[in-house]
């Protein structure tokens, strides 16, 4: 540069948090006003959108972008077949009234509706990526928590409250303070039969419920390079159990890889030119976060929650701790579990394998690993409800549906299911169910119900041993083709003894 | 929105920590397309028990607690879901504010859109209040200030929007209609995304 020239301010290295923030900014906070946020992809369902069509239509106004809003059906629905008449089993007239409700508000504004009858229907966080209409770059918002799956795509996407759900529809904007960002590095390799539930379980585990309280979390480091996608969604997706704003991972090429064949990600030229965008959003080398946090992979284990909220993760072979306050105390007692006590062998009443943390292919397959040629315990109910009727394909194609029903568990059609209760599957009073979903709250899967979270092969391997069992207890089988159509092996009953 | 200027009540006082928005509202009640009248299932588990009888023994069933308008909670309150649902129970249940250690981020901001005052303070004082139920409670939006009836007072985080939006009863939605020129400008001149 010579004296002449006018120095060009060098910007300062900026986070992946801080390139979205700046490219969605439409006007920036001041202390006497938030930013005005622009969103990009809406997306929609059931339970959170109704009161905020309601509300634009009470006041004549009209959706500003409906292209950029897309709704899906998935948390009221059933999962049982329609009936041979074609009527949708639905558990009362309220459930159908939301779904009817979306339907109409999506039909009269102009919404693409993935309905029951899409091929590309599923729970939300599972369609949008799947779709691809989840990329790189993009603010994603939707009226649900789990929003934060969608930043393993190098996204800023967050859950907003349905009053939210309304300033979107009607000015594709949110009012926003700019959060925090805290960057948690993960090195180490994941030990065999740990996974990424058990990674994010470990991680919360370690914070806290309120550990990312105010911030967007960047998941980092080589362990996170290696996850696969949808590795990447389940970590993203519990993001917010720890009570951050935000999950993020950088887009790099396993994300471009993921999203060259997903049918609505951008093709061609188009494509061509999403990647060189795509390319520049990883946080650049020295750019400050607010708070750093190193995790080494090599100390996850297969993980299990002892009380009633996913902090409560520890290893499964581990001892339920002494309570630290009265919370704990009743956590412990409403578990039915002793301080001082390990949770491996208790019995256990319900498998759930599904929802928008574990309910994609990946899960299915891990879960088919070791239920292939096996037999449930008899005590429990195994239910297992793919995350989106491509799933669901998908999973039939590899005759995953055929293992689970040989084993003796229950195939599903697409939805959150018993992962919130509201659709007529539910864990009854008293039991205890393994779940492969994101909350273990009182009465989050039922009244009365006794949840713990876990990955799908913890899910697979105590539904097989009717207990809390180590999945590294069961040798891979990893089927092949011929296994899967074989018939039914009888006889096993898969206990671990 | 109607404006909120200043709470007035003695307190329930419900130390469990992380009171998540499945015991403010258990899901199997957002089967609703209305936002009104769900004050009747506001912590629904915990005010019934399983064959459906009242529970004695929870604080909002105990007669000293009844018309008190005031929640003092453990840390970490209102954990979990995006759910609107939660703020629209306790405001229909008759709470005005909640006070704790801690309040997770999406509840305490869809609590602010709906006329219930999310007030953070500094665990001390919280313990303090968890102590005290009868202690007449005064929280003063306008001055950002907790007053209790020795005449302390406490000042809690309240971002200055929030603030003017409480006071006067603005409706964010309008602010952001308001601002609709801004809007276009970025969409015409954005790069693409
Ligand atoms: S699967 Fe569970 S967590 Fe995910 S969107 Fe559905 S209800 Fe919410």
């Amino acid at each position: 540069m010579t004296d002449s020239m006018p120095a060009v301010a060098a910007q300062p290295p900026r986070t992946l948090f801080d390139k979205l923030w700046d490219a969605h900014l439409v006007v920036a906070e001041t202390t006497a006003a938030p930013a005005l946020l622009y969103v990009d992809l809406h997306l929609i369902h059931e339970v959170t959108s109704p009161q905020a069509f309601a509300e634009l239509a009470e006041r004549g106004l009209t959706l500003r972008c409906p292209e950029r809003t897309k709704g899906t059906l998935d948390h009221s629905t059933p999962t049982l077949p329609n009936a041979a008449d074609g009527s949708v089993p639905y558990p009362h007239a309220a459930a159908r009234a939301q779904v009817d409700r979306l339907r109409e508000n999506a039909a009269r504004c102009g919404v693409e509706l993935f309905d029951l009858d899409s091929p590309a229907r599923g729970i939300v966080h599972v369609i949008g990526p799947e779709l691809g209409l989840t990329q790189p770059g993009m603010t994603i918002v939707c009226g649900d928590s789990h929003t934060s799956t969608h930043g393993a795509f190098g996204a800023l996407a967050f859950g907003i409250g349905t009053s939210e759900v309304g300033h979107v529809l009607a000015t594709q904007c949110l009012l926003q303070r700019k959060a925090k960002t805290l960057a948690i590095t993960v090195a180490g390799e994941l030990a065999s039969g740990v996974s990424a539930k058990d990674l994010i379980l470990h991680i919360i585990g370690q914070i806290g419920v309120n550990g990312g309280t105010g911030y967007v979390i960047e998941f980092r480091g080589a362990t996170i390079r290696a996850l696969p996608m949808e590795g990447r969604m389940t970590v993203c997706n519990m993001a917010i159990e720890a009570g951050a704003r935000a999950g993020m991972i950088a887009p790099d090429q396993v994300t471009f890889d993921y999203l060259a064949g997903c049918p609505r990600a951008p093709k061609g030229a188009a494509f061509e030119a999403a990647l060189a965008r795509w390319k520049l959003l990883p946080s650049d080398p020295g750019a400050k976060f607010d708070r750093e946090l190193q995790i080494d992979a090599g100390q996850v284990r297969p993980a299990v929650t002892w009380g009633t909220h996913p902090g409560t993760a520890m290893v499964i072979d581990g001892l339920v701790p002494e309570p630290q306050d009265a919370a704990q105390q009743r956590g412990i007692d409403y578990m039915r579990f002793s301080a001082g006590a390990g949770v491996l062998g208790e019995p256990v009443d319900v498998v759930f394998v599904g929802s928008c943390t574990n309910g994609r292919i990946s899960d299915l397959r891990e879960v088919a690993r070791l239920l292939a040629g096996r037999k449930l315990h008899p005590r429990v109910r195994m239910l297992v409800v793919p995350g989106s009727a491509a799933v669901k394909r998908q999973a039939q194609a590899e005759g995953i549906d055929q293992i689970v029903r040989n084993a003796g568990g229950e195939w599903r059609e697409p939805g959150c299911s018993m992962c919130i209760a509201m659709n007529g599957d539910l864990v009854l009073p008293g039991q205890l169910a393994l779940s492969t979903s994101n909350r273990n709250f009182e009465g989050r899967q039922g009244p009365g119900a006794r949840t713990m979270l876990v990955s799908p092969a913890t899910a697979a391997a105590s539904a097989l041993a009717g207990c809390v069992a180590d999945p590294r207890a069961y040798p891979d089988t990893t089927p092949t083709a011929a296994a899967l159509a074989a018939e039914p092996v009888v006889g096993q009953t898969g206990a671990l003894a | 929105m109607k404006p909120i200027r200043r709470i007035v009540s003695a307190s329930v006082v419900w130390p469990r920590s992380n009171i998540d928005t499945d015991q403010i509202i258990p899901a199997r009640f957002l089967s609703t397309t209305e936002r009104n009248g769900l004050g009747r299932y506001a912590f629904h588990d915990w005010r019934y028990r399983d064959d459906g009888s009242v529970n004695p023994d929870f604080v909002f069933n105990q007669p000293q607690n009844v018309g008190r308008s005031i929640l003092v909670a453990g840390r970490n309150f209102g954990c979990g879901s995006s759910r609107e649902h939660a703020p629209w129970a306790l405001v229909d249940f008759g709470l005005r504010a909640v006070i704790s250690a801690e309040i997770a981020d999406i509840f305490r901001n869809n609590a602010l859109k709906n006329g219930l005052l999310p007030v953070v303070l500094p665990a001390a004082v919280v313990d303090e209040l968890l102590a005290h139920p009868d202690w007449s409670l005064e929280l003063d939006v306008a001055t950002r200030q907790l007053r209790l009836p020795d005449g302390r007072c406490y000042e809690f985080p309240l971002d200055e929007f929030q603030q003017v939006c409480l006071l006067d009863g603005v409706d964010e939605l309008g602010y952001l209609l308001a601002r609709t020129e801004a809007i276009q400008h970025f969409e015409e001149n954005r790069n693409a995304c």
